[in-house]
This record gives structure tokens, C-alpha cells and sequence, in this order.
């Protein structure tokens, strides 16, 4: 009894340690990148504007599309789910207002975290993961050129960047998509819905928005990385890498929106 | 000081450890400018583990390793950098980055290190692959490579900066006789062309005694010895003629340590 007690004891023990040892890892990491994007040049280890623009080209534009499609998508269910519960109130007019104000805040945003750290987040782990088992991250080290400039800083400028460009984005697609199903539900064009819309929205909205996407810049490039470094076991933990740095970033970004959900609207 | 015999590599008292598990046991290795050293032992010897060490990659648990005068286990980051600009690393798989090119590959050192125009950086690193036999080769991926052109072109990836010390992971492993005779060929060339120090990791007997100045036999964490080819060749040690005559080990068994390995919880 007590040993089985003392087992389990000791096993989050160590949990715990290996949570906080991550944690740690994760954190100098993004230290470190910052670093070499505030200093890198000065220090002979510069970070190159043509591997940032790369990257915004693979986890930015490259998202656009799908981006676009799937906020249009979550506009038009939501304005379907408002007019259908706020017609029970007899304000369905208010359709504009919500739509507005959940779509910038929130959804927008979540929508956009989520597909970009399943595509990039995943794919920032699988690279460096690969990368590391066939000891190119060490081969790139011993050429004096820094793995953590070379492969992280233009991933996380890139991100920085992109992640609120997609979001606005987004934010304008699911408007669009709310658009399309209610006006013809209110009676009125979808361009005076619009018009609606925008003199509704305070800028402190899209803000908040923008906001929570550079928090989700940061956290699904540095989870993506972290995971991807950690990588032991060949072709197969490269396998398992991946998938955790998605789970891992998706649930971060969840969390880290419901914290921010929560202070902003006190 | 005296530059010119001050060993390039001097590594005292090297310990390493995987876990629990000692791999290398109070290790004392030089190496002097201008030589050509084999590191040679059978597989797992830690004989790759020796050489992540003095080039940085591991830090020594207790003993120091210094190259080029800078005690790599102590120095800082910015050291640490201007210390592996001066030499090159030819890994045991090539550790080319996949998503070059290999022309590309090969000119990535001179693209951050130097600020040499386009042309010119083309031009050293397509000399670079005409040495080792890649001329022509530079617009292949690293996938599209063999076994043998995969070595060559980390090597020319290795030599392109003109580095002063050069390392060779398993130069001949999973290679051809024919093959891996031209890498030894190359390798000699370096030395007497320009002028480089190298050391190569082997567990290949043919390669090494055609290519060394120095061997120095590495057991299973141990330095058995370090001489010439001859002296090598002429040894009494048990364990090097086991080597070299390719019989296999006896092992001895120490009880309370075998006991101990069945028994204990968590390694
Ligand atoms: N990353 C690692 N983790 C744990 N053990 C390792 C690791 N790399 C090597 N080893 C172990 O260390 C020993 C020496 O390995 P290595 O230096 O690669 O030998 P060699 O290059 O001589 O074949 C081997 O027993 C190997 O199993
Ligand atoms: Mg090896």
C-alpha cells in the first residue's frame, strides 16, 4: 500500500521535474531567439531577411486560403446559431453586434492559432526533429552557424508577423460569412450589414484579437521547436514529436485564451 | 608561447556518461599540427563520443578538452563559434541538410561566414567539389546521393572554409573497398596539399594503417595505446591483437556485477 503510494509519489515527482525541466528549455529557447533577433547581427550570427520571408511565405500566405475558407465557414454558423436563439427574444437585429464582437475577440483568432499550429506547429517539430536525429542540427552547429538562429529566430519573426495578418483576415472572412446568412434574414443588403458592423466595433475589439495572436505566435513556435530539439529515437520519435507539439500547442493556446478571456473582460 | 608545437588538440582526464552509463574513462588524447590521427576501436568504443567532445558538441563531465588553445568546456558561445570556424566536421551519416542542394550545402559556410560575392562563393565551393570528385554534382539533392558521394560531398562541405583542423567520422563505413580507397586517397591529399590536420574515427584495420600517421586504439572507453602504424602493428596487448586479427572478445563476467544488472530496479 504505502509503497504503491510512494511509487506514485515519486512518479509525478519526477513529472513534475520533467514538466518544469521543458518548461525551462522552452523558455530559453525563446530567450535565445529573441536574442539573436535583437543582437544577432552584431554578434556575426545575423538573422536573414530571405529565410524570414521564407517562412512567412510557408506558415502565412501558404494559410491563406484555408484561413479564409474555414473563418467564412464559422461566420456563417454563427450568425445561423444567433438569429435562431436571439429570434426567441425578439432581437435578432443584435445578430450584427454579437457577430461582431465574438468573431474579433474570439473566434477569429482561435480559428487561425488552431490551423496554424496544425500546419506549422507540426511542421517547425518535424523539421527540427528530422533534422536533429540525422545530426544536421549538430552539423550546423560545429559550422559555427547557431541552430537556434539559424532555424528558429525567422520561424518566430515570421510567426510574430504573420499570425496577426491571418487573424484580421479571418476576422473579415467570418464577418463576411455572417453576412451572407443574415442579411437576407434582416431584411437589408449585406453591404449596410457591414456598414453595421464596422460602426459597432471599437477598436479595443480587434485589439484584443491581435492581441491574443501574438501570445499564440510565441507559443506555438516555441512548442513546435522545443518538441522538435527534444527529439530522440530516429524516425518514429520524429513520428510522435509531431503529433505532440500539436496537441501540446493547440491545448497552450485554449488555455492561454480562456486566461485571456478572462482578465480582459473583468 | 610557442605556436608551432603546441598540440592542436589536447583533451586530459576525459570522463563521459550517457545516464548512468560511463562510456569513456579519464581519457588522455593530443594530437600535434600537421598530422594525420585514426581513433580506431570497434563498434561502440565511444569512439564517436569522443569526438562530440573535443569538437563541442558534448560537454565533459569532469576532465578538459582544449583545441586550437580555447578549453572547449568552459569557453562561452561566441568562443565556442569562432573556435568550429576553424575547423571541419564530416559527420558518420554526412548530416547534409536535406533541403539543399548539395552545391548549396557545400556554399552555406562561405554564405555565413564571409561576405564574398555570389560568384565567387560559387566558384570555391564548385573547386571544393571538384576535389573530392563532385564536379558537376552540385545540383542534386542530398537524397539523390550514394553512400560514397554522400561522404565526399560533407567532406568538401567540411574543407570549404580551409579549416586547420579537420574531422572524419567513419570515412569508410558501409562503403565499397573501391570507394572507400579513393576517400582514404582524399584524405591524404588534404594533408599534403594543404596542410591540415585531421583526425578520422574508424573501426576499419585496412583504412586506418593506410592513412595514419598516429593511431590511437580506443576500448570500449579505454585508450589502449597510441603509435605509429608499426609500433600498433607490433603491440602485445591482448586487446589490440584481438583488433587486429578480428577474434572475437572474451568476456569475463564479474559476478556481483552481472547480479546487480539482473536485479536493479531502474537503470
Ligand atoms: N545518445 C546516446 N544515448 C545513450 N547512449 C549512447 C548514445 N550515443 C551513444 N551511446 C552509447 O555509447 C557507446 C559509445 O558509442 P559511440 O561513441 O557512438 O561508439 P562508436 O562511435 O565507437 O561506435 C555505445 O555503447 C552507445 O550505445
Ligand atoms: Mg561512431
Amino acid at each position: 500500500m504505502i509503497a504503491d503510494a510512494l511509487h506514485l509519489l515519486n512518479r509525478l515527482g519526477r513529472r513534475t521535474v520533467m514538466a518544469v525541466d521543458a518548461l525551462g528549455y522552452a523558455a530559453g529557447l525563446l530567450g535565445e531567439a529573441v536574442g539573436f533577433v535583437v543582437s544577432g547581427r552584431r554578434r556575426g550570427q545575423p538573422v536573414r531577411l530571405q529565410a524570414v520571408v521564407e517562412q512567412m511565405r510557408q506558415v502565412g500566405v501558404d494559410a491563406i486560403p484555408i484561413v479564409l475558407l474555414l473563418s467564412f465557414t464559422v461566420g456563417l454558423m454563427l450568425a445561423i446559431q444567433f438569429i435562431a436563439t436571439l429570434r426567441e427574444f425578439g432581437a435578432q437585429s443584435q445578430v450584427v453586434l454579437a457577430v461582431a464582437k465574438s468573431v474579433t475577440r474570439e473566434f477569429g483568432v482561435l480559428i487561425t492559432g488552431i490551423l496554424v499550429a496544425g500546419r506549422s506547429g507540426s511542421a517547425f517539430a518535424a523539421r527540427i526533429g528530422s533534422m536533429s536525429v540525422s545530426q544536421e542540427v549538430d552539423a550546423l552547429g560545429v559550422m559555427g552557424i547557431d541552430p537556434v538562429r539559424y532555424l528558429v529566430a525567422p520561424a518566430l519573426l515570421a510567426m510574430l508577423v504573420m499570425l496577426p495578418v491571418l487573424t484580421v483576415l479571418a476576422d473579415a472572412a467570418a464577418i463576411l460569412g455572417a453576412a451572407m446568412y443574415s442579411a437576407p434574414m434582416l431584411d437589408m443588403s449585406v453591404q449596410t450589414y457591414l456598414t453595421q458592423t464596422l460602426s459597432q466595433l471599437t477598436p479595443r475589439d480587434v485589439y484584443e484579437g491581435l492581441a491574443k495572436s501574438i501570445v499564440f505566435a510565441l507559443l506555438i513556435t516555441v512548442i513546435g521547436v522545443a518538441t522538435g530539439f527534444s527529439v530522440t529515437g530516429g524516425a518514429e520519435g520524429v513520428g510522435r514529436a509531431t503529433t505532440r507539439a500539436v496537441v501540446l500547442s493547440i491545448t497552450a493556446l485554449i488555455v492561454a485564451d480562456m486566461v485571456f478571456s478572462f482578465f480582459l473582460n473583468r | 608561447m610557442n605556436e608551432t608545437n603546441a598540440p592542436l588538440i589536447e583533451v586530459v582526464g576525459l570522463e563521459a556518461f550517457y545516464g548512468r552509463r560511463r562510456i569513456l574513462h579519464g581519457v588522455d588524447f593530443s594530437v600535434n599540427r600537421g598530422e594525420i590521427r585514426v581513433i580506431m576501436g570497434g563498434s561502440g568504443s565511444g569512439k564517436s563520443t569522443l569526438l562530440r567532445h573535443i569538437i563541442g558538441l558534448q560537454r565533459p563531465v569532469s576532465g578538459t578538452v582544449r583545441i586550437l588553445g580555447v578549453d572547449v568546456g568552459r569557453a562561452g558561445a561566441q568562443e565556442l563559434l569562432a573556435v568550429r570556424r576553424k575547423l571541419g566536421v564530416s559527420f558518420q551519416g554526412g548530416a547534409l541538410i536535406t533541403s539543399m542542394s548539395v552545391g548549396d550545402n557545400v556554399a552555406l559556410p562561405l554564405r555565413e561566414h564571409t561576405q564574398l560575392d555570389e560568384t565567387t562563393i560559387r566558384i570555391m565551393s564548385r573547386l571544393k567539389l571538384e576535389f573530392v570528385n563532385l564536379g558537376g554534382f552540385h545540383d542534386l539533392m542530398p537524397s539523390q546521393l550514394s553512400g560514397g558521394m554522400i561522404k565526399r560531398a560533407a567532406l568538401a562541405r567540411a574543407i570549404v572554409m580551409d579549416p586547420e583542423l579537420l574531422f572524419f567520422d567513419e570515412p569508410s563505413a558501409g562503403l565499397d573497398p573501391v570507394v572507400s580507397a579513393e576517400l582514404d586517397e582524399l584524405i591524404l591529399r588534404l594533408r599534403d596539399a594543404l596542410r591540415m590536420t585531421i583526425v578520422v574515427v574508424t573501426h576499419e584495420l585496412e583504412s586506418a594503417f593506410r592513412i595514419a600517421d598516429r593511431i590511437t586504439v580506443l576500448d570500449q572507453g579505454d585508450i589502449l595505446t597510441t603509435g605509429t602504424v608499426a609500433e600498433v602493428r607490433a603491440s602485445e596487448n591482448e586487446r589490440i591483437q584481438d583488433l587486429l586479427h578480428r577474434r572475437p572478445r572474451s568476456v569475463e563476467v564479474d559476478v556481483d556485477d552481472y547480479l546487480r544488472r539482473l536485479t536493479e530496479e531502474d537503470a
